[in-house]
């Protein structure tokens, strides 16, 4: 299957992803023989398989006592953060 | 040399006190000040906390202690988070973060006196089998330097190969420890999916990655994998399994060994590589094993398989990158939806974009029965497949990589032929089965690697067997000849 420039703009829009002119017909002859790629997929019967998530079989969420187990550590967080303010990451405005 | 000795010499020259850990790691330093420059296998280099780190590794000894890795030095690949040193992951993202923790891995060696003396090139977010996405430019193989040193982990295979370490940790997905081992005539190992914690190395695909080792043998990759390993209750996915003495095992007798021989792996296989392959079987045979032929018939479509699961994970794990919290951020944001969307343009490279786009699309309304659902019971059709060979084989033996090294730049244009580098190795990250690498010829004076794959939990058995190949043949002792 080929995907058309709508698609992958409606992909990367999706994904938040700014795409540039320059590299938009890239991405739609590259992902086009990704998908024609995965394609070949279709042709496996996989008529009441059960689909796998995870590659161990059994293995199950753990729980743990509800102790407090992590100091509070958000300025040493933060000093990776591009803008922060008072302890509070700053953002364009939102709300007008 | 001191960097032609094996781990366990070092270890011993240590544990004399004929060396010292300040000594070894300033002639590791040295080396890389010579070499790294050309290869550029080394993203950041910390050569000042490594002497202090070694200075304490002796100080360590001198209060009586001991270790198989106590003042050894290694280099980390920049997935895994280093307190207080710049993790990258190979990306324009995170080029100004500084990891405000140690990752597990890396914690764990700490403890055990190793010594870090930077971080290694990779591709972006270990999405590559070439080194070429690396925001910090290709890694250069020190057997040619006009070609990659395959990926995703190709500066921790390149450093070792030029040795400019001992020992260095990698992470495998679909094949980022094995294929560039294979391509750099080292020894690289990919343990059992939750064998090793995936605490604090930064996600590609959370049911796939797996930390592991490289090192120039079997004997030398036991110690640090034992350190390596083990549970973790940071990593939700971490299995509480005993961790067996690696070391101790090696040299568990071979005789009756079942190999099997994968009929898919040998099918179109180039002859020069399938020469190289047999001839390391028949050298398993005069050592005691017995081959059987066995046959996984969905693996041919592991290739596809895997380029759905993971690029859908991708698209998941890194939604995180949001130029808000860390990360690179866009100049000049006009509003929330451009700070994302330009954050996420700008900070990632092409092919992070390419599989984050993939993901997008496999997961989004309307495909997600037919891609993402589908290659889920595909990846159990390519599992069963596995279970089924065990039950006829100890460990499964075959190529690692199609060929040699190829030229950079050869590839990067077809994603797909790309993406076909690690059709041999795909298989075990999809049913979470450790693998291993090691040296088994030259093909053009370039190396190659065969590969070992075995049941869940086996790793000391794919250790001993390597082991076992590596006492009897001289491959892994080869070394790239401009880096004497």
């Amino acid at each position: 299957m080929s995907l058309t420039r709508q698609d992958v703009e409606k992909i990367a829009h999706l994904a938040r992803l700014a795409i540039t002119e320059g590299e938009m017909p890239v991405y739609v002859k590259s992902l086009s023989s990704i998908v024609a790629f995965v394609d070949e997929l279709a042709r496996v019967d996989t008529a009441s398989v059960e689909p796998m998530a995870h590659p161990l079989d059994g293995q199950r969420q753990r729980l743990r006592p509800d102790e407090v187990t992590e100091t509070d550590r958000h300025e040493k967080y933060q000093a990776n953060a591009p803008s922060v303010q008072a302890g509070l990451y700053i953002v364009p405005r939102v709300i007008e | 040399m001191l960097h032609s000795l094996t781990l366990g010499e070092l270890a011993t020259r240590l544990a004399r006190k004929e060396l010292s850990s300040v000594e070894l790691t300033r002639h590791f330093l040295a080396r890389i000040e010579q070499f790294n420059g050309p290869l550029n296998a080394l993203i950041t280099v910390t050569a000042e906390a490594a002497l202090a780190a070694a200075a304490a590794a002796d100080a360590r000894r001198a209060r009586g202690e001991e270790g198989a890795l106590l003042g050894i030095p290694l280099i980390h690949k920049d997935i895994f988070l280093t307190d207080g040193v710049r993790t990258s992951c190979g990306s324009r993202m995170l080029d100004n973060f500084i990891a405000p923790y140690d990752a597990t891995v890396v914690e764990r060696l700490k403890q055990a006196g190793a010594i870090m003396l930077g971080k290694a090139n990779m591709d972006e977010f270990a999405m590559g089998s070439s080194n070429e996405t690396s925001y910090y430019g290709p890694v250069r193989n020190p057997w040619d330097l006009t070609r990659v040193p395959g990926g995703s982990s190709g500066g921790s295979a390149a450093a070792l190969a030029a040795r400019l370490a001992p020992i260095a940790t990698g992470t495998d997905t679909g094949g980022s420890i094995r294929q560039p081992a294979a391509l750099t005539g080292v020894t690289g190992v990919k343990p059992t999916y939750g064998r090793v914690s995936r605490y604090g190395m930064v996600a590609f695909a959370s049911s796939l990655d797996q930390a592991g080792v490289f090192a120039r043998s079997a004997a030398d990759a036991a110690p640090v994998l034992k350190v390596m390993a083990g549970f973790d209750p940071r990593d939700s996915t971490s299995v509480d399994v005993p961790v067996p003495d690696y070391p101790a095992l090696l040299d568990a007798p071979m005789k009756g060994l079942r190999l099997g021989l994968l009929r898919e792996f040998f099918e179109g296989l180039d002859a020069r590589n399938a020469a190289l392959i047999k001839d390391a079987i028949a050298i398993y045979q005069s050592l005691g094993a017995d081959t059987v032929e066995v046959s996984l018939p969905h693996l041919p479509m592991s290739v596809p398989t895997y380029y759905v699961v993971a690029p859908a994970e991708c698209s998941s794990n890194l939604s995180r990158f949001d130029g808000v919290r860390y990360g690179y951020r866009c100049e000049q944001p006009k509003d929330l939806l451009d700070l994302y969307k330009r954050s996420r343009g700008e900070g990632f490279g092409a092919e992070v974009k390419r599989r984050i786009m993939t993901g997008t699309y496999v997961l989004s309304a309307g495909y997600f029965d037919a891609y993402y659902l589908k290659a889920q019971q595909v990846r159990r059709l390519i599992t069963d497949d596995f279970r089924k060979a065990f039950a006829q084989a100890d460990l499964l033996i075959g190529p690692t990589t199609p060929t040699p090294a190829f030229a950079i730049g050869a590839k990067m244009d077809d994603p797909v032929t790309m993406y076909l580098n690690d059709i041999y190795t795909i298989g075990a990250n999809l049913a979470g089965l450790p693998g291993l690498s090691m040296p088994c010829g030259l093909i053009d004076e370039l190396p190659m690697g065969l590969q070992l794959i075995g049941p869940h939990f086996s790793e000391g058995k794919l250790l001993s067997a390597a082991h076992h190949y590596q006492r009897a043949t001289a491959w892994h002792t080869q070394s790239p000849p401009e880096y004497p």
